[in-house]
């Protein structure tokens, strides 16, 4: 007892830091051979033929495969729970090499060697020739291409559009005169995850079963997916997890593992290893999506919200993986968030388009609704002259809200407190009186964004989850999970969660970090911002009946009655006061090596999720515009959240930390440039790519209003992404409050403001300017 | 792993010149910071490669009698950073030095492989140029002395000439002593970043008025350039007035490139700007102030 709110360090910790922890590379046998794959040097067309024999004559070289030899089993990516429901399964539309080409950088052929070099040379060795089709790097453009006739980037969707969804309540107000209005077209940009480890397996076949060892968040659906890929039924398809160097959705995705599986079915005996470079991370696994939102609010004069529009036009790349599901969440969060008295409007379309392909990233087109609805409501306060803050409070979701789709419902909120404390924290009121007038080159300003965000996937998705606990001989005990552990901490809490629910010390229960799925129990992973909501639950479910067994059977040892006992740290005591009856470990003993009663004490149980609850929080962000360098140095940046009760206290700090900083990049200097013709993208490295480093990252301020929530299985709540949602607009409208500048395009990078800053005559200042 | 064929390291200057006049081809390895990235592009893919690391005769920062300072090419950014005559003497070339990379990166490379790359970024570029740094380039048997001025020929275009070593950086007395200066490189980031422009300044000045400016750029043209005609037309102008008229000037004189990375447009905006910032950090200094400009 008592595990629950203890800032234990991660269990992991000591291992990651010292460099112990087994990642996939550090498994991966010195023998392995090294297979590098051919991408495409055109971003739409086909491969009309392609020239292997240079590539195959040089030194090393073992094998050459291309798209003319793979599998026609179209396959789906994406990491969501199968389902037996053909309308809900995720798009099939990828193959091994793809023939038809769908963006620059596609994969069309691999060279297995048997070391890098060799490989490196044999994909210089490779001719390839190719009937290109015009390129399309924009939603408009491809809808435009569509629309003239031009060929589809998939058979299946003539007009490039991979799905819609529209929602609508109340009447559109005809009379608005009286009403104030703020209308804004918000654009964000593609990101990439930047995840530390690179995507990488390896893998071989041994008899019947071939073995993928890979940095995923998703061995068991990897397991399905690889299955699906070759042809071969799953239970022949073994999937082992490694510790991984984050994920952040990208690896929520099937990435490397059914290209690298085929090749150890081709090469029977021999272990593959394929490790994409930090170059290809960029240009051949997912982004985030780029999405572009209209928003129009109507307000009355007291700034109650009357009517909304929303409309999502979202870029999904050349494949589907996550596809429509990102931009049709966004729609859920703004209906939401707010209420509105009389109309709503909300509309969102995912387009193909010919760049690489988007997928899950933290926050599953949040960060981008985000990002539009909060800037939007700057800009209705701007217009009415009225608190951001106040119009906020006005209309934000309260308590016992129900969306009218989804039925989920806010169980619990502390977003006022967060309101308040960020209020005083950033001492709000003072600062936007102080900065409103201001001139000369450098500016002040404070700006806040909230957000409210779905735990769980359910009931769009099945949250099935299972977890399995068994004793160990000296009185600890394993827990066995299919969820992963991906750097968030997973491995930690589990083990929090666990003793709670058992009684057991957070010390003597040995999380499994390894998943390998002919062992492991399922689950689909970790995504989301779940793990401790749905996997907890299992664990809670799973340690109760684990605590009953051990009781049993101390019961039977003593002649005592199993519910005059309990667990409680490293003993069995009776319930009444807490006298210890037996220790575990003479429990144990006796229960695996007894003559009489001889049991290996476990437990398993599936629990299925049926519930889902809102996070919410928001940020506050003091900073200094130097206008005629086009910097915004951050002063203050403070995210405040209420994801119910916190497992582990310094680990959500860190969470959050880590979340700040995706958004801190996402807000300022990160973004994805393809070139407009080619679609070949631009600064696919960490030069060019602008993700920022330690100097760039000012202090980042934590703090938590903690809820109980009556559905969490510890009072818990989402805390995965919720970081990264708010910290992005906070910051653009500080700079409105700063600049008077609206900028509606992320990120607020200094060329972009720049140019606002002339056109708005801000830089005008000196006579001598040319 | 790295593509390469063939690696030696030379165990002495004359080791390294004579091995290079018998085989041209032979590629120079000083702290590979460049040379690895163009291995692994596949550029240098197959490359038989000479190092110099380490050679003694290379390293190391020496003022002579008459007060002139040679730089030898191993002296990394590191050390440039922290090495006493460059400090008191040469700070803006110090700044240089300490603007490139992350720590790591520091330790790693070194000044003759950032001339030598020719890259248009080159963080010690611009110092160098204010500071009419001439170049000791020796082959066996033969050397010469040439200004950096004349060395750049285009983006990592040089006139270093096969079987070529530089072995050293002169700069002169009369080039540092009484001037006053900075390095301002403008990245999108405070470390590991190339520059989007950047500018170094260098004053001296005779009863508040310009007496000498020297003034150099890095990425304002494909290769590090000096802006003559902004030196010239800042000669001997009052301060005030230099500092009113310097950004106009430079952003008439350079014809920075329209490229992805960032338009024309915003680099001349911003090498205005932090050529007023450089020149009013000089002023400043010149005054006894100890401004700092550079946003590091
Ligand atoms: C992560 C990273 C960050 C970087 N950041 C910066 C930065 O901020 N600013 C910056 O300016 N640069 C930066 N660079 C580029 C690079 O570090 C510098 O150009 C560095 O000075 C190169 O020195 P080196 O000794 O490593 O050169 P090497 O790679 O060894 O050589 C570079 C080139 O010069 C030639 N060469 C080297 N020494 C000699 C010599 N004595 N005579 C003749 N030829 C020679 C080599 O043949 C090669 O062509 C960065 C590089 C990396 C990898």
């Amino acid at each position: 007892m008592g595990e629950i709110g203890r800032s234990i360090p991660r269990v992991d910790a000591k291992d990651k830091v010292c460099g112990t922890a087994k990642y996939t590379e550090d498994l991966c046998p010195a023998y392995a051979l090294t297979a590098k794959i051919y991408h495409a040097a055109i971003a739409n067309g086909w491969v009309e033929r392609i020239d292997i024999d240079d590539a195959l004559a040089v030194p090393g070289v073992e094998a050459v495969f291309t798209c003319m030899d793979v599998p026609q089993l179209p396959f789906a990516t994406a990491g969501h729970p199968w389902s037996t429901d053909p309308g809900h399964r995720d798009v099939a539309d990828r193959l091994l090499l793809n023939r038809r080409v769908r963006c620059y950088g596609d994969d069309i052929a691999v060279v297995v060697a048997t070391d890098e070099v060799a490989a490196d040379r044999g994909l210089r060795a490779i001719r390839v020739e190719y009937r290109e089709e015009p390129v399309a790097v924009t939603p408009e453009q491809a809808m435009e291409m569509a629309a003239q006739g031009g060929e589809p980037l998939h058979e299946a969707y003539a007009d490039n559009i991979l799905g819609r969804s529209q929602y609508q309540e109340g009447e559109w107000p005809a009379d608005t005169e009286e009403l104030t209005a703020a209308k804004g077209s918000y654009v964000c940009q593609a990101v990439q995850h930047c995840h530390l480890e690179s995507a990488v397996s390896f893998a071989w076949q041994e008899g019947e079963k071939i073995t993928v060892v890979s940095s995923t968040q998703i061995p068991h659906i990897v397991r399905r997916v690889v299955g699906q890929a070759l042809g071969l039924p799953w239970s022949r398809i073994r999937v082992i997890k490694p510790y991984i160097g984050g994920g952040f959705g990208n690896k929520q995705d099937v990435l490397t593992e059914p290209l690298n599986a085929w090749l150890a079915q081709k090469l029977p005996g021999r272990t593959v290893k394929l490790c994409l470079s930090r170059e290809e991370v960029f240009s051949a696994t997912r982004i985030r999506h780029p999405i572009t939102i209209d928003i129009e609010t109507l307000a009355d004069q007291q700034g109650n919200l009357v009517a909304r529009s929303y409309n999502a036009v979202s870029c999904q790349g050349a494949y589907a993986s996550h596809g429509h599901g990102i931009a049709a969440n966004g729609m859920t969060a703004f209906r939401d968030m707010y209420r509105q008295s009389q109309a709503l409007r909300q509309q969102a379309l995912t387009v193909y388009c010919n760049v690489p392909a988007a997928g899950a990233m933290r926050g599953y087109g949040i960060p981008q609704e985000t990002f539009a609805t909060e800037a939007n409501m700057d800009d209705l306060a701007l217009a009415l002259a009225m608190d951001p803050l106040e119009l906020r409070r006005k209309n934000m979701m309260l308590p016992g809200f129900k969306d009218p789709v989804t039925g989920i419902t806010c169980h619990s909120s502390g977003l006022e407190e967060c309101l308040r404390k960020g209020e005083a924290l950033i001492d709000w009121q003072a600062k936007r009186q102080a900065y409103a007038k201001q001139s000369g080159p450098l500016r002040r300003g404070v700006g806040m964004a909230l957000f409210c965000y779905k735990t769980g996937v359910y009931p769009l998705s099945l949250e099935t989850s299972s977890a399995r606990m068994v004793l160990n001989q000296d009185g600890s005990a394993q827990l066995h999970l299919g969820a992963t552990e991906i750097g968030q901490g997973g491995d930690t809490v589990f083990a929090q969660m666990a003793a709670e629910a058992c009684g057991m010390r957070t010390e003597d229960i040995r999380v499994v970090s390894f998943q390998d799925t002919d062992v492991a129990p399922y689950d689909s992973g970790a995504y989301a911002s779940r793990q401790t909501y749905v996997t907890g639950m299992a664990i809670q479910k799973t340690a109760r009946l684990f605590g009953e067994r051990l009781t049993g059977y101390a019961a039977g040892l003593c002649g005592m009655a199993p519910e005059n006992l309990r667990v409680q740290g490293q003993h069995v005591v009776k319930q009444e006061d807490g006298q210890p009856v037996i220790s575990l470990e003479e429990l144990a003993q006796e229960a695996f090596y007894s003559l009489e009663n001889s049991v290996h004490i476990s437990a398993q149980t599936t629990n299925h999720c049926r519930s889902n609850t809102f996070a919410f929080g928001c940020s506050f962000v003091e900073i200094q515009v130097d206008m005629p360098l086009g910097q915004i140095r951050v002063l203050q940046a403070i995210n405040l959240h209420d994801s119910g009760k916190l497992i582990n206290p310094a680990l959500a700090e860190a969470q959050v930390h880590g979340g700040m900083s995706m958004a801190l990049g996402y807000g300022l200097s990160e973004r994805m440039i393809f070139h407009p013709q080619s679609g070949k993208l631009l600064n696919g490295n960490l030069l060019d790519y602008k993700l920022a480093t330690a100097l760039d990252t000012p202090d980042l301020q934590a703090v938590f209003v903690e809820t109980q929530d009556p559905t969490g299985p510890f009072g818990n709540k989402a805390l995965g992404e919720p970081p990264a949602l708010s910290l992005a607009p906070a910051l653009r409208n500080a700079l409105l409050h700063a600049t008077g500048v609206k900028i509606n395009s992320l990120p607020l990078e200094p060329q972009r403001l720049t140019a606002a800053f002339r056109e708005a005559g801000l830089l005008e200042g000196g006579e001598d300017h040319v | 792993m790295y593509d390469i064929e063939e690696y030696a390291a030379a165990a002495s200057l004359a080791d390294a010149l004579n091995r290079l006049a018998a085989r041209p081809e032979l590629k120079i390895i000083a702290g590979g910071s460049d040379a690895l990235l163009k291995i692994r592009d596949g550029k240098w893919a197959g490359c038989a490669l000479l190092s110099i690391h380490g050679l003694p005769e290379l390293q190391g920062v020496a003022m002579d009698e008459k007060g002139d300072i040679e730089i030898r090419p191993l002296t990394t950014f590191g050390q440039a950073a922290e090495d006493t005559l460059i400090c008191r003497h040469l700070p803006l070339l110090a700044q240089g030095a300490a603007s490139a990379g992350g720590p790591q990166l520091r330790r790693m490379g070194t000044i003759g492989g950032n001339i030598c790359n020719g890259a248009p970024s080159a963080d010690t570029a611009p110092a160098l140029l204010c500071l009419n740094a001439v170049l000791d380039l020796r082959s066996a048997g033969k050397s010469r002395l040439l200004p950096l001025n004349e060395f750049y020929l285009g983006p990592g275009k040089t006139a270093l000439e096969a079987g070529e070593l530089l072995c050293g950086v002169r700069i002169a007395k009369e080039d540092y002593q009484g001037y006053h200066g900075c390095y301002y490189k403008y990245s999108q980031r405070r470390a590991m970043d190339i520059a989007n422009i950047s500018c170094a300044l260098w004053l001296k000045s005779i009863d508040n008025a310009v007496a000498d400016i020297r003034l150099a750029m890095g990425v304002a043209a494909p290769t590090p350039i000096r802006l003559p005609q902004t030196e010239r037309a800042l000669q001997g102008l009052p301060l005030e007035q230099g500092q009113k008229r310097i950004a106009n000037l430079v952003r008439q004189e350079i014809q920075p490139r329209d490229s992805w990375r960032a338009s024309r447009e915003f680099r001349l905006q911003i090498a205005g700007e932090i050529a007023a910032r450089c020149f009013a950090a000089a002023c400043d200094k010149i005054q006894g102030g100890k401004a700092d400009v550079s946003n590091r």
